[in-house]
């Protein structure tokens, strides 16, 4: 299938190809959560490799500064605020679900690999000068594309806003948390080592 | 010499997506099941990327990818935020635990 390539071109994609499965089967089989999110950052640079090699180095360097800068070290953000039970124990509950589930989506895998590999599309086209680059591509969104880049603007800010919403909770008022420091409510039978119960509890305490 | 032919690209971006496929269903980790998504997600944009070296006249794929990647992002805030607010709720971040509205 590969007889006739440019070998180095093949090694690079060899590499970009092994280091992205072997990631991403760390990040889905690792127990710590922490070597998830690393293994998912050795996926994310192969796949920004793989894009360099598809003429796309604009989404390589967008790739690179969304998902490796800020997606992952979001996660780990959250990892080390839910500290120590974000690695909850194992149990053996619904084996069965997860096998049947697993089997299922191999199966998906499987069938859509060899439908792929059956069909072979013809030579790859040679790329016009400067396709992928952050002049055509730009050229291009914002020209054609104007509309979807300004909803996308207005996407993130309802994310942003909505994920402050969410992960802030309900702020009780100062006179609403006095009254209930006398009854214990339900929140203070959870473990006291979360660093969000910490700030709770230094913000009413102010 | 002749560039790498784009079903090899194809078949990586199908088993990343059934991995990620795999690791939503079989794990219980909430947060490693986001990680699962954003695995499915990023080999949706191979995909797309792919497809559009292809037909290289214009960047359509190479476009959709950069949204898909906004949206993304934006999925991954609202989902940790979500995940600290279960976690505060619950003290624990196995997804089984999200019961409440059983019974």
């Amino acid at each position: 299938m590969f007889a006739g390539y440019d070998t180095l071109e093949l090694i690079y994609f060899a590499i970009c190809a092994l280091v992205a499965i072997g990631g991403a089967l760390g990040t889905v089989t690792f127990p710590n959560p922490i070597r998830g999110a690393m293994s998912l950052l050795f996926t994310i640079l192969a796949i920004a490799g793989m894009y360099l090699q598809l003429h796309a180095p604009f989404l390589a360097a967008v790739q690179l500064i969304v998902y490796a800068g800020a997606v992952v070290v979001l996660f780990l953000f959250v990892i080390m605020l839910i500290g120590p039970a974000a690695n909850p124990p194992h149990d053996g509950r619904g084996v069965l679900a997860r096998t049947v589930g697993g089997i299922a989506a191999s199966l998906f895998v499987l069938q859509t690999v060899l439908v792929l590999s059956h069909k072979v599309v013809g030579r790859v086209p040679i790329a016009q000068e400067g396709f992928g680059s952050v002049d055509a591509f730009g050229q291009q969104l914002f020209g054609d594309w104007l509309v979807p880049f300004e909803a996308s603007s207005f996407l993130l800010m309802v994310a942003i806003i909505g994920a402050v919403a969410v992960a802030r909770g309900k702020q009780p008022d100062p006179q609403a948390e006095q009254s209930e420091d006398d009854a214990t409510g339900p929140k203070e039978l959870g473990a006291p080592s979360s660093s969000l119960k910490v700030q709770s509890k230094s913000g009413a305490h102010a | 010499m002749n560039a790498i032919p784009i079903p090899a690209f194809l078949v990586v971006a199908a088993i990343l997506f059934g991995i990620g496929a795999v690791g939503f269903l079989v794990r219980r980790n909430v947060l490693v099941a986001l990680m699962s998504i954003e695995l499915m997600l990023n080999a949706v944009n191979v995909t797309f990327v792919a497809f559009n070296r292809l037909h290289a006249d214009a960047h359509v794929g190479q476009l959709f990818a950069f949204f898909n990647i906004a949206v993304a992002a934006a999925e991954a805030a609202v989902g940790l935020a979500i995940v600290l607010s279960f976690f505060r709720l619950r003290r624990t971040v196995r997804s089984d635990a999200g019961d409440l509205l059983k019974n």
